[in-house]
């Protein structure tokens, strides 16, 4: 097959492809604002090309173990295993190259970016919403600034991309310009941006004027140049510096975020930007630090005991709130504190984990945010107490919320058990008795804060009068709810592309359950080379 | 006789190079005035700006490698002639203001026309040319006393332009005299120094001043020179407690003339501290004196963090870019008083980023003058809705400045933090973490006014043409929409260069540190020899 492509179609190109691709959708965008359908069908045609681009560096890279080398990386791309686009400071270059948990994670965010674009046309059409073309546009310039993150070859890049990501994002989350938009984009910009320009950036500095190289290494590159404490205040630096990880005390963005338009909220606050945070937490706790380090000096305890903290916290936080889509943000909290552990655990399951977990999580909470739009389109309701009864009128959503919700509890036959069963793991060869009561409590919160909807909105009655605009709360949003009769009489299932969309991504849910060993397996040359 | 003949014909226009930068516009300023047209003279401001341009182009391809041409003026040869001495530093220095010259051209004709009556136009022009051969004069020279002359040109024409706002606000008038007087005590500060040297070593010529200054040692008269000339120096550079003059020049003088200024003059000044500190007083000297970590160190870092605070309490955006110029200069002399190459390097390179970024923002804010003619925040208020391609400019001009990856300003902020690492001034780098911080404050401000606030119904929506002014007031494009084309062309000329000199750095890294070598082996590069 590869042969067949010709010298033309290698890797390398599928690469720059996956870049390229959206940062063209995003211009098309600006090119195409007069015409919406013609627009909003190239963007979707974008959308599966750079997940066929993905998939075909994962095609070309070869089978099974053959895939990446005995380093751990994958070989034959660029001259030793990187591809150099520019060089920006002296031994210091913009470059990409391909290892299983980046390709892990360019494959969900490219995979759902298609399934969140027709969400997305959906929603913002079935809602009425302004200025799709910048919608759109910053979307696709986040999503190629994913692809970034995800392929990047050295720190360097990685903290480009990164902040890419973080400015293509801020219009979308204050796309409404309601004054709870512009206050909630605030506190987004302000705490990503402080954060890796006043912690992230001295780290990296550090770590390059320490070692030299700001490569992704197999092994790590910081032993024997960093020693004693500098190792834990380094690694705190990076730790909470990577605000996009969301460990508390810099969490308060990801709930601020939530007054986005809920496609925004489904695929880069679910996915592509927080994951992009703890996928950073991974790499350079696999590359920069190493788990070896890190193991050995137990530079990242503190670390370990400050994410077990923050999944409970952040789940007791969520029981308190009856605004959905801020309960499901600090469920997002709760859960990319479990990839931060897997990491700070420095043991290899618990980084296998961490990485499956970011698969996990994203399918799962994808599929709950999804819901949560769709539950919005039809009624215009975003409180939890508001939404008795709904569940008999909108039955494919609330069943998608219910799967989504089961895989992020960790119940078999969804992904989400695995990746738990994974940390648990690493917590037990770690020696961590406590850390693993601490993830076993976390199921029962998640449990109690994500089941009760579902309840409701299958088993309770719609109490009448208080659907209609008296809810204080959800006067902002009342819409069109307010007019619709008592009860459910005039309630419908969402529009087909709302609900479609997070069914499909509740059925990979299930699909992932399956297929966790082969991830896993995928994903075992991060910590079994170098 | 024979030889000197010979010697002359085998010159050609390439070895002419380094006075035609300064010549072109210096001959085209009493040309524009005997012709006495204004379209005339704008014609010949482009021209010579341009040639300039092209001149020192070529003139930073031949030293970009190491080494210096030394021009000796009228071929009376150095140290008893005067002497014009290109090396890497000041090469890249010539292309920055030559460049910004020649972007800030069309722009100008546009701002000045709606700014100033047109029959001031030829002067104005006559003011701008002097103006750039001053500067570009200054930096071009390797002559001590040539530096003095070509630093008054500058400064007296610039006096001049900033009056010229008084059309628009009488403000500028004080403003013009502040600087005049400011200005003036720093050039006189300057040349007492400079007399000191002259009276201790009998020579002006800078590279023979180095040699004989090394020779005689240290003794208090030369320490007193040096003071004189540093202090001097400082104040043309608004170092922080002799700032005072730059917020008032720059906010009341005319938008394009504020735009030419902050990307230019305080650069070439900072080029003459620079030059003083590192070629004529060796590096070893300077240290000796205590200068980078007793003066230097604690007043860039003064100007870093009171300055940056300062701008948040502003309420005219062009208030507000005049006190962050005045905190970047606090990081030019960060890099300066860090005595290292990445530091100086970052100098450097920051003159140039910081350069292009701050004359984008500055004519961002011409652009809003045009429209509303002013640029208080409660008058700007939502114009990027309406100005929707200008103000995406301005966007990037402020990240720039915040220093976000993949501008021009993150360049340099990271060599600056790794040079500070470097020396093991990890508070130094920590300031400058902290500045940034105040400065994504201040540029978020703007651009919450510009996007989210509303506009506001009070305020002056309509700028008023200058007919009441004083003569004609020349055609005033509608006065809603984007600015005009002539204003968007330059504005996105540096708008991209601040990305593409924030990923391709080949040209102002490579330089700088070229430049940044050199200066710190002192002796202006003899070590390598010319050309």
């Amino acid at each position: 097959m590869e042969m067949e492509l010709g010298t033309f179609l290698t890797v390398e190109t599928f690469l720059g492809l996956a870049l390229v691709i959206p940062g063209a959708a995003a211009v098309g965008n600006l090119l195409l604002r007069r015409s919406p359908d013609l627009r909003d069908g190239m963007t979707f045609i974008a959308a599966l090309l750079t997940f066929f681009s993905v998939v075909a560096v994962l095609g070309g890279l070869g089978t099974g173990s053959d895939a990446f080398g005995p380093d751990g990386l994958a070989s034959g791309i660029g001259e030793d295993g990187q591809i150099r686009l520019i060089e920006v400071f002296p031994g210091l270059a913009i470059a990409l190259h391909v290892e299983p948990l980046g390709l892990l994670f360019a494959l969900i965010a490219s995979g759902l970016w298609v399934v969140t674009h027709a969400y997305g046309v959906g929603y913002m059409r079935g809602n009425d919403e302004k200025h799709h073309t910048r919608f759109f546009a910053c979307f696709s310039v986040a999503i190629m600034s994913t692809m970034g993150v995800a392929f990047a070859a050295n720190m360097f890049t990685l903290f480009l991309f990164y902040e890419i990501l973080t400015i293509s994002t801020y219009p979308l989350v204050a796309h409404k310009g309601t004054p709870e938009a512009v206050s909630g984009s605030r506190t987004y910009l302000g705490v990503l941006l402080l954060t890796s320009i006043c912690i992230q950036m001295p780290a990296i500095i550090w770590t390059w004027t320490t070692t030299g190289t700001l490569d992704f290494q197999p092994g790590g590159i910081l032993d024997g140049h960093v020693t004693g404490w500098m190792v834990p205040l380094l690694l705190g630096l990076y730790a909470f510096g990577i605000g996009k990880a969301a460990l508390m005390p810099f969490h308060r963005w990801l709930p601020a975020a939530m007054v986005a338009p809920t496609p925004v909220s489904a695929l880069l606050h679910a996915v592509a930007v927080v994951k992009a945070g703890v996928f950073t937490m991974l790499k350079i706790g696999v590359y920069i630090f190493g788990i070896d380090l890190l193991a050995r000096t137990g530079a990242s305890e503190w670390l370990m005991w400050l994410a077990a903290w923050c999944i409970l916290a952040a789940s007791l936080v969520a029981m308190l709130q009856d605004n959905l889509k801020r309960r499901l943000a600090y469920s997002t909290v709760s859960q990319l504190s479990y990839i931060t552990l897997g990491m700070a655990l420095a043991t290899s399951m618990g980084v296998v984990g961490g990485g499956l977990h970011i698969a996990t999580h994203a399918l799962g909470k994808i599929t709950l945010f999804m819901c949560a739009g769709a539950i919005y389109v039809a009624t215009h309701k975003t409180e939890i107490s508001d939404m008795s009864g709904l569940g008999r009128a909108m039955p494919f959503t609330f069943g998608a919320f219910l799967i989504g919700a089961l895989s992020i509890v960790g119940l078999p036959p969804l992904g989400g058990s695995w990746s738990k069963w994974l940390l648990i793991v690493g917590a037990a060869d770690a020696g961590e008795r406590l850390i693993i009561a601490v993830l076993l409590v976390s199921s029962i919160l998640n449990v109690a804060y994500l089941l009760p909807l579902v309840g409701r909105g299958f088993f309770l009655k719609a109490h009448g009068p208080r659907t209609v605009p008296a809810s204080p709360a959800g006067a902002g949003v009342s819409g069109n709810g307010g007019g619709l009769a008592p009860g459910t009489s005039g309630l419908r299932e969402a529009p087909l592309l709302c609900w479609l969309p997070p069914a499909v991504t509740a059925a990979g849910c299930v699909i992932l359950f399956f297929w966790a060993g082969t991830v896993r397996d995928f994903l075992l040359p991060l910590v079994t080379a170098g | 006789m024979a030889a000197g003949a010979a010697e002359h014909v085998s010159r050609t226009l390439a070895d002419h190079l380094p006075i035609l930068v300064v010549l072109a516009p210096f001959v085209a300023a009493p040309v524009a005035v005997v012709i006495g047209n204004r379209n005339a003279a704008r014609t010949l401001a482009v021209l010579a700006t341009v040639i300039s341009l092209v001149a020192s182009w070529l003139l930073l391809r031949q030293v970009v490698g190491g080494g210096y041409i030394s021009y000796p003026i009228g071929g009376w040869p150095p140290p008893i002639g005067i002497e014009y001495r290109i090396d890497a530093a000041n090469a890249f220095v010539l292309l920055l203001i030559s460049a910004i010259g020649t972007v800030f051209l069309p722009y100008a004709f546009r701002s000045l026309d709606h700014e100033i009556p047109w029959r001031n136009h030829t002067l104005v022009y006559c003011c701008y040319l002097l103006c750039l051969s001053g500067l570009l004069g200054i930096v071009a020279t390797g002559d001590g006393f040539n530096v003095f002359v070509f630093l008054e040109i500058s400064s007296l024409s610039t006096y001049i332009l900033v009056s010229q706002g008084c059309y628009r606000d009488k403000r500028a008038l004080t403003a013009a005299y502040d600087y005049l007087i400011m200005g003036t005590i720093g050039a006189v500060f300057f040349v007492i120094g400079l007399g000191m040297l002259y009276m201790m070593t009998g020579t002006l010529n800078m590279a023979d001043l180095a040699d004989r200054i090394a020779a005689q040692g240290p003794n208090r008269t030369l320490l007193a020179a040096f003071a004189f000339i540093v202090v001097g120096v400082s104040l043309k550079v608004a170092i922080f407690p002799l700032h005072m003059w730059l917020p008032y020049a720059y906010s009341h003088a005319p938008s394009a003339v504020t735009v030419f200024l902050s990307a230019t003059a305080t650069k070439a000044s900072i080029y003459v501290l620079l030059r003083f500190l590192f070629s004529v007083f060796q590096p070893e000297f300077v240290v000796a004196t205590l200068t980078p970590q007793a003066v230097l160190l604690p007043l860039a870092i003064a100007a870093m963090v009171v300055m940056s605070f300062v701008a948040v309490f502003q309420t005219d955006l062009k208030r507000m870019l005049a006190y962050s110029s005045l905190a970047h200069v606090g990081y030019l002399l960060l890099g300066v008083a860090l005595m290292n190459v990445d530091g100086l390097s970052a100098t450097i390179i920051h003159l140039f980023n910081h350069g292009i970024t701050k004359a984008l923002l500055f004519m961002g804010a011409g652009a809003l003058v045009l429209r509303v003619g002013s640029t208080f925040y409660d008058d700007i208020a939502g114009l990027g809705r309406s100005m929707p391609v200008m103000s995406a400019a301005m966007v990037i001009g402020g990240l720039s400045l915040v220093g976000v990856p993949g501008t021009a300003g993150f360049v340099s902020k990271w060599l600056l933090v790794q040079a500070s690492f470097e020396r093991g001034w990890t508070f130094a780098a920590v300031l400058v973490v902290a500045s940034t911080l105040l400065t994504v404050v201040n540029m978020w401000r703007v651009f919450e006014v510009l996007y989210i606030r509303s506009p506001n119904p009070g305020s002056q929506r309509q700028s008023q043409p200058l007919t009441s002014a004083g003569g004609p007031a020349g055609r005033i494009a509608d006065t809603t929409g984007d600015a005009p084309l002539m204003m968007l062309v330059p504005i996105w000329i540096l708008a991209i260069a601040c990305i593409w000199f924030g990923i391709d750095t080949g040209l102002t890294l490579g330089s700088a540190q070229v430049a940044a070598e050199s200066l710190l082996s002192g002796s202006l590069g003899m070590a390598d020899g010319a050309i």
